[in-house]
């Protein structure tokens, strides 16, 4: 199963580096990683593999989800059958 | 990978714009818990649906956090109680406070099926369950009850109109402690659909499987933000954005019920294609109204604007969905809605335009609050009209008033939550429909019903 970790609030040094350690961590295989500044805000998006994931997808999305409140930015881990339902015919 | 401006798209719509699934309902026959003992027949109607719905909630909210879209309900809906009782006998009320016990077992917030479908006549168990209701859910919670009481093809049930303004009455009455709450869960319905997710109308047709898995997307505020980036556009352009941004939103719903099927292991009925507002701001479908240019919702233009939503929110979704049922269509629920309970309050929104927008939206005369002194055979009447529409345009129709007992027009109910708050409409009182209603019997269905 593929996710996309999806990180937007303002830029700062060592964004990505925190989240790919909880990838790292948690086992999860960065496939893609992209990064751009949309309506003054910053935006990255990383598409993960988690098959292998040592810890549960929940506890993976919660270490996510705290990063994102200690560094007051907004980190969302979603499934990408998501994006792909919704965008794509 | 996929576009960076999508993800952030659908982020937006989430986060900003109140995107959400509005309800995983999971519909659950009990045509085999009849038993020639009521009491053994509730115990296997707890067993049934604690067996079977056992694990929806969970499921539903691993499915939200997996996914990242809010789930907001988990619900079920069951075979018209009406047929139970009929086979099983016993006292109703017993029946509505099983459903209460698997409602809190299972922790759905909300039970749909004390029902009875009278459209053309009351056979065994129908009488007896709508007598019941107003103690039903005076004593329950989480329960809702619904009464057919015409269809395009039988006709308008006028002995059961007479019945259910006297029904609307009472269950206002009894629990006038409560706001009038009973109301609030009790719709009356002209062609009720079988596989309807949402609340509090929806209960298990006979037609449908033995179990299966329906889901209500919802979505004002997304239709509103799409609108509000095109202030200059014509209305045909606007059909089209509304179109496409009602795709976007059944997909997700298309994808949760397909997930949340195959998770719980059973069959997937059903996207309901609607609208439907919350009292929360950015979630409202008279906002969306006045997005396109109506200064408040209820004012001249607000029947076609709507019409013009409707058709496009159905046109968008069509194709984003394998099976599209249910009511599908935009709610117009007054007390549910932050733009229609504005509107009622300034006094730009009517109960007779309210009834006019009914004729080309889903659903009805939805979550009105009326004066306390309404007599019933008012209510009756407001109700033989919104099922006149409903009968003659081949539609579902539906009333849910709600009589404020003790309080008059001007003053609010509130029932919190979901429900909302409202201003007491105006009703007109000065002159009554008590011959018409008094003459009872049934209207005949419309020459629309002769299709064959």
């Amino acid at each position: 199963m593929k996710t996309v970790v999806s990180v937007i609030g303002k830029d700062a040094v060592g964004i990505i580096a925190k989240v790919s350690n909880i990838c790292s961590d948690c086992n999860a295989n960065i496939l893609d990683i992209t990064q751009s500044v949309l309506q003054d805000m910053f935006v990255m998006v990383m598409l993960t593999e988690i098959k292998d994931l040592n810890c549960t997808f929940v506890e993976f999305s919660d270490k996510m989800k705290n990063l994102g409140k200690e560094n007051n930015l907004d980190i969302r881990v979603m499934h990408e059958d998501v994006f792909n339902s919704m965008h794509r015919i | 990978m996929i576009n960076i401006h999508d993800i952030m798209e659908t982020i937006n719509m989430i986060s900003e714009e109140n995107l959400d699934i509005r309800t995983i309902t999971m519909g659950i026959s009990l045509l085999d818990c009849c038993d020639s003992d009521p009491e053994k027949a509730c115990e296997k109607i707890y067993k049934k649906i604690t067996r079977l719905a056992r694990n929806l909630v969970k499921t539903g909210e691993d499915i939200e956090k997996e996914f990242g879209i809010p789930i907001i309900n988990k619900r079920i809906s069951v075979t018209p109680i009406a047929m139970i009782v009929a086979s099983s006998g016993g006292d109703p009320v017993m029946y509505a406070k099983t459903l209460q016990k698997a409602a809190d077992a299972t922790g759905v917030n909300f039970i749909g099926g004390f029902s009875a479908l009278v459209h053309k006549g009351f056979s065994a168990g129908d009488e007896a369950l709508i007598r019941a209701i107003p103690r039903a859910l005076s004593e329950t919670t989480n329960v809702c009850s619904s009464v057919n009481i015409g269809s395009t093809k039988a006709g308008i049930n006028m002995d059961a109109v007479k019945l259910m303004g006297q029904i609307v009455r009472e269950t206002a009455e009894i629990t006038a402690d409560r706001e009038c709450i009973g109301c609030a869960k009790l719709v009356v319905f002209c062609n009720a659909v079988e596989d309807n997710p949402f609340m509090a109308g929806a209960f298990h047709g006979v037609g449908e499987p033995d179990c299966v898995i329906h889901v209500g997307v919802s979505g004002p505020g997304v239709v509103q933000a799409a609108i509000k980036k095109h202030p200059e556009a014509t209305l045909g352009e606007l059909a089209e954005i509304i179109k496409r941004t009602a795709f976007k939103i059944t997909r997700m719903g298309q994808l949760v019920g397909n997930e949340a099927s195959k998770r719980l292991g059973v069959p997937f009925g059903i996207v309901d294609l609607s609208l439907a507002p919350t009292p929360a701001v950015g979630d409202s479908v008279a906002h969306i109204l006045e997005e396109m240019g109506l200064d408040c919702c209820g004012i001249h233009g607000t029947t076609a604007a709507l019409a013009m939503l409707n058709d496009a929110v159905k046109k968008g979704g069509v194709m984003a969905s394998s099976y599209v049922g249910g009511l599908s269509g935009a709610f117009i629920p007054v007390t549910e809605d932050a733009g229609m309970i504005a509107a009622a309050r300034s006094g730009d929104l009517s109960l007779e335009k309210l009834e006019a927008m009914t004729a080309v939206c889903s659903v009805g005369l939805d979550m009105i609050a009326i004066p306390g002194e309404t007599p019933a055979e008012v209510i009756s009447a407001i109700i033989a009209d919104e099922a006149a529409i409903g009968m003659v345009n081949s539609k579902t129709t539906a009333v849910r008033v709600i009589p404020a007992i003790g309080k008059q027009k001007g003053e609010e109910l509130d029932f919190g939550g979901l429900l909302g708050s409202g201003p007491i409409m105006d009703v007109n009182l000065n002159k009554l429909p008590t011959k018409f209603i008094d003459r009872a019997g049934r209207i005949p269905a419309p020459l629309q019903s002769l299709k064959n």
